[in-house]
């Protein structure tokens, strides 16, 4: 009887552990890049280079004004409505094209702090998404994002790890992140 | 101030701004078998504080931190 109760405890004790672990938090970074800033999506992107340095993984979710961050300046598509047009005309077309959150001063605030960052050999977004790229960041593009602003896959840039989906694919994700950034 | 560590590979980060020192220095470590040790070179002050957190996250130990001017040099042991 002892044995037997022994073991129903050991059991029973193997069942609490595998839910623990499976709450357990990962060693990985989450982040939402809601804003479309250049700073900030920059900032983003240092944080998420840095955490795969450091030995982390990094899942990035790009929605709302990040979203446009991710097309390609030499794509584009077809076969949108009006306000598709007008959002793909009005938003920026892509890393290169996004400004500076503060200090824009029509355009110059942000050419000026990229002409620094170049002096000082401070990685422009570009060169951040393409470091990212290549150490496995991966991204993951806001699909209610898309569709409200007449985006279509094809005008996004070629990353290696980049995926459409929504909410719940991001956070089964970010939900055991060591760390979960909104930026 | 002995020079009595074995250096296998130097890196020469220096002018590079952050997050490339850490970046550079993770990849730079795999490039070397555990125990050997890799002398990194870096202008970026950030690093002071930056490597000893990497190395601590990364399991690997800094054996000896020097300054040269503006010049840190961190000599990094691989343990894992």
């Amino acid at each position: 009887m002892d044995m037997q109760n022994l073991q129903n405890q050991l059991e029973e004790v193997q069942s609490q552990l595998e839910t623990l672990k499976k709450g357990a938090a990962e060693n990985k970074v989450a982040i939402i890049a809601f804003s479309g800033d250049m700073d900030k999506v920059l900032a983003s992107f240092v944080i998420a280079t840095g955490a795969v340095a450091m030995g982390m993984e990094a899942v990035m979710f790009f929605t709302f004004w990040g979203t446009p961050v991710l097309r390609d300046k030499n794509k584009s598509a077809g076969g949108k409505d009006l306000m598709g047009k007008l959002f793909g005309a009005m938003l920026p077309k892509g890393a290169g094209a996004v400004k500076s959150s503060k200090m824009n001063m029509g355009g110059m605030g942000t050419a000026m702090m990229k002409a620094v960052m170049k002096k000082k050999n401070i990685a422009s977004l570009e060169e951040m998404i393409a470091l990212a790229e290549e150490l496995g960041v991966r991204i993951y593009v806001c699909e209610m994002s898309m569709d409200m602003m007449g985006f279509k896959r094809e005008e996004f840039i070629d990353y290696k790890g980049l995926d459409f989906a929504g909410v719940a694919t991001f956070l089964a994700e970010a939900q055991n992140a060591k760390v979960q950034l909104f930026v | 101030m002995s020079d009595d560590i074995q250096v296998t590979k130097v890196l020469d980060l220096k002018g590079l701004a952050c997050p490339m020192p850490v970046v550079k220095m993770s990849k730079g470590i795999k490039e070397v078998n555990v125990g050997e040790v890799v002398e990194a070179h870096t202008t970026d002050p950030g690093s002071l504080t930056d490597f000893p957190a990497w190395a601590k996250t990364s399991g690997n130990e800094i054996l000896k931190t020097d300054q040269d001017g503006d010049v840190i040099k961190f000599y990094v042991a691989r343990r894992s």
